[in-house]
């Protein structure tokens, strides 16, 4: 009972702040609203027993992703308003694109039928909360996701870690590079000089000619 | 299978990866002063790959990490292109690896890993692994994209691919979920059973056809081709040399082996969406690139066009029609290299020149670049005794085989059409007043790649496309 309406409550607010971050006029107010859709999955994520994914999301997603986005969109200052002109425009056609992709999945959902590989699937392999409370000698959620993340996937974790070494090095090259014209301080060459800096009595209020 | 056997059959993959980490080292402590050394090494590298593909285990077929990785011959087969169009790629790239700007040494291990990852996506056997080996190429290509920081139309054609290629991995990865779930498994040979046993999964099919849509943009097919003209015309042109080539081919592959593999059982629910996307390519490349005036800009429509010709031969859906989608390929990277290997030498006192006038009267100030671009562009065209020809005949031909008589009446009506732009091209060489000349001092590299590549379109040598054809039969069985 407490579940069912802990359930509809996150979904409610997922689906409720989703809709927000694409509806709300400030950008910061959007990225808000898309922390508060990550918390709503994570705590449908603790509902299904993947704590460990809920904690991954909150830890990664919110502390870290999100944050990005609001000191990005709060340093950037981009004109939104300027960017959303037309929109009301070519909502006519979003609308009717829209609506046909919503027609498009009641029919899949009206045919749904799950072959018994997917009922398989969806049966296993991370335990569901109840059966490991009930088994409390069971893998643990981490325990599941490790024990086939360093086995049967590994060469695609191997992937992963070159897909990031690749951005870093995008990172790296886009980013470092000597520019002309650019004064940097350099701290050593100032405690380095010697007499030849020219002291100038400047009056109050007058400035350096 | 223990894991160092498993590790012997991919060798090729392991010494790119291993050797890309340590030229990165080295670079980083040499600086960027050897970049030239580190192109140098970088094309080794490659070669080894390829020696090892072509010698090694991998030669042999395996299906490695559960089925997720596959060795056959059809992933030897585009690897061997793969590799060795992304070595010639870093030798005509001089221009940019000694550049006056200061060359980096990062280009060329970027490129290993864009090659790195084209060679995970030929052997993708599962849905993770096509999506990892995308990923690994795309963010490669899209830093090489934008990597003349100092210019805004670089810089703009790498975020615009990147959004782009953003959109499409969206795409793709919504339909690879909706064919986990409704399958059961990322394995294409457990969704090819699923399918087989139940053709009328309204579900796996809305999942097939947003994955085909995601792929289309990797191959950069109509209507899903409206980055490539921009990413074309503001990326380096060295690097928009390698893009047209290799990327290309690898998509398709990969392309090829998720429909053949996965959804042979409903060939008759993707069959028609590949030929639209083929129809639209084809006309698109063929109409659009009439009016372009950079000759960057109508490579960039070319291959639009050109991916059209070999998605003809991928409709249908046949062993015959994934040999041609082979041979075409192989064929049009060679041709394309060689087509970019002439714009880079249209270099003049102050930098480089893309525009089509610039050509103009290039037999009175230029004779042998001239004759070799003819060659090439009459075999982009498809004009009969060129290997461009036999491509889109092997493909036209398993067209009809399959019974698609209509898309290969298109295909060779849309031909017609591109003839026209290939062909003003040289009637702008060889009949209009002269432009200033070109500099002459291309470098041997260029000069051999475009001359290489036009000897090769040159079918003096029939045994040429009789070996090629062999080949890629052979490599297309794997899938079947």
């Amino acid at each position: 009972m407490i579940g069912a309406f802990a359930f509809y409550l996150f979904a409610a607010a997922a689906v409720g702040c989703g809709f927000m971050v694409i509806a709300a006029r400030n950008p910061v107010h959007s990225v808000l609203f898309l922390i508060s859709a990550f918390l709503s999955v994570a705590g449908l994520f603790v509902l299904m027993g993947a704590e460990y994914l809920a904690m991954l999301l909150v830890v990664v997603y919110v502390g870290a992703v999100a944050v990005l986005f609001l000191f990005v969109v709060m340093m950037l200052d981009v004109d939104f308003v300027e960017m959303k002109q037309g929109f009301l425009q070519y909502m006519p056609i979003g609308f009717a694109l829209a609506a046909l992709v919503v027609i498009e999945l009641i029919m899949i959902v009206a045919v749904w039928a799950f072959p018994p590989e997917a009922e398989m699937a969806r049966a296993h392999p991370i335990p569901t909360a109840a059966e490991t409370v009930s088994d409390p000698n069971g893998p643990t959620n981490i325990e599941a996701l490790g024990l086939v993340l360093y086995t049967d996937y590994v060469h695609l974790f191997q992937i992963a870690g070159m897909v990031l070494l690749v951005a870093m090095i995008g990172a790296i090259v886009l980013t470092f590079r000597t520019r002309e014209g650019v004064k940097k301080q350099d701290p050593a060459e100032q405690v380095a000089r010697g007499r030849d800096v020219e002291l100038v009595d400047i009056q109050s209020g007058q400035g350096l000619r | 299978m223990g894991i160092f056997e498993t590790l012997t059959y991919a060798l090729p993959e392991l010494a790119l990866a291993i050797g890309s980490m340590v030229l990165l080292i080295v670079g980083v402590f040499l600086g960027d002063k050897s970049a030239r050394q580190i192109a140098y090494a970088s094309v080794g590298l490659l070669l080894v790959a390829l020696l090892l593909v072509v010698v090694g285990p991998s030669a042999g077929r395996a299906s490695l990490f559960d089925g997720a990785f596959e060795i056959d011959a059809f992933a030897a087969f585009a690897k061997v292109i793969i590799f060795a169009a992304a070595a010639i790629a870093i030798l005509m790239s001089q221009q940019l690896i000694d550049g006056k700007a200061g060359g980096r040494f990062e280009y060329s291990v970027l490129i290993v890993l864009a090659a790195f990852g084209m060679a995970l996506m030929v052997s993708a056997n599962d849905l993770i692994s096509l999506y990892m080996g995308i990923e690994m190429q795309s963010l490669a290509l899209y830093i090489l994209a934008s990597f003349n920081r100092d210019s805004r139309r670089s810089t703009e054609a790498g975020l615009k691919y990147f959004v782009l290629g953003a959109l499409s991995s969206g795409l793709l990865l919504y339909g690879a979920s909706l064919v986990y779930g409704f399958s059961g498994s990322t394995s294409f040979d457990e969704i090819a059973r699923v399918a087989a046993a139940d053709p009328d999964n309204a579900g796996l099919i809305v999942g097939l056809v947003f994955m085909i849509c995601g792929l289309a943009f990797k191959v950069s097919a109509a209507p899903f081709h409206m980055w490539t003209p921009d990413v074309y015309e503001g990326a380096p042109t060295p690097v928009t040399a390698f893009f047209a080539a290799a990327p290309k081919l690898a998509a398709m592959a990969l392309f090829a082996r998720a429909l053949v593999v996965s959804f042979p059982g409903v060939l008759q629910d993707w069959q028609p969406v590949i030929a639209m996307i083929a129809v639209a390519s084809m006309v698109v490349g063929a109409f659009s690139a009439i009016a372009q005036t950079n000759i960057k800009r109508l490579m960039a429509y070319s291959s639009i066009g050109h991916m059209g010709y070999a998605l003809v031969g991928l409709a249908a859906g046949t062993r015959e029609g994934v040999t041609a989608v082979l041979i075409y390929m192989a064929i049009y990277v060679a041709m394309t290299i060689g087509a970019f290997a002439c714009i880079l030498m249209m270099r003049r006192r102050g930098g480089m020149t893309e525009n089509i006038d610039d050509l103009a009267g290039l037999t009175k100030t230029n004779m042998p670049l001239a004759v070799v671009l003819t060659i090439l562009l009459f075999s982009l065209a498809g004009v009969p005794p060129l290997a461009g020809f036999f491509g889109k005949w092997f493909v036209f031909f398993a067209a009809v085989e399959a019974d698609l008589v209509w898309l290969a009446v298109v295909g060779v009506l849309a031909s017609a059409v591109s003839a026209f732009y290939y062909l003003r091209i040289v009637w702008f060489m060889w009949f209009d007043e002269p432009a200033p000349a070109f500099e002459r001092d291309a470098g041997p590299t260029l000069r051999f790649a475009a001359w290489g590549s036009a000897l090769l379109m040159i079918p003096l040598l029939p045994i040429f496309i009789g070996q090629l054809r062999r080949v890629a039969e052979t490599a297309a069985a794997a899938l079947f």
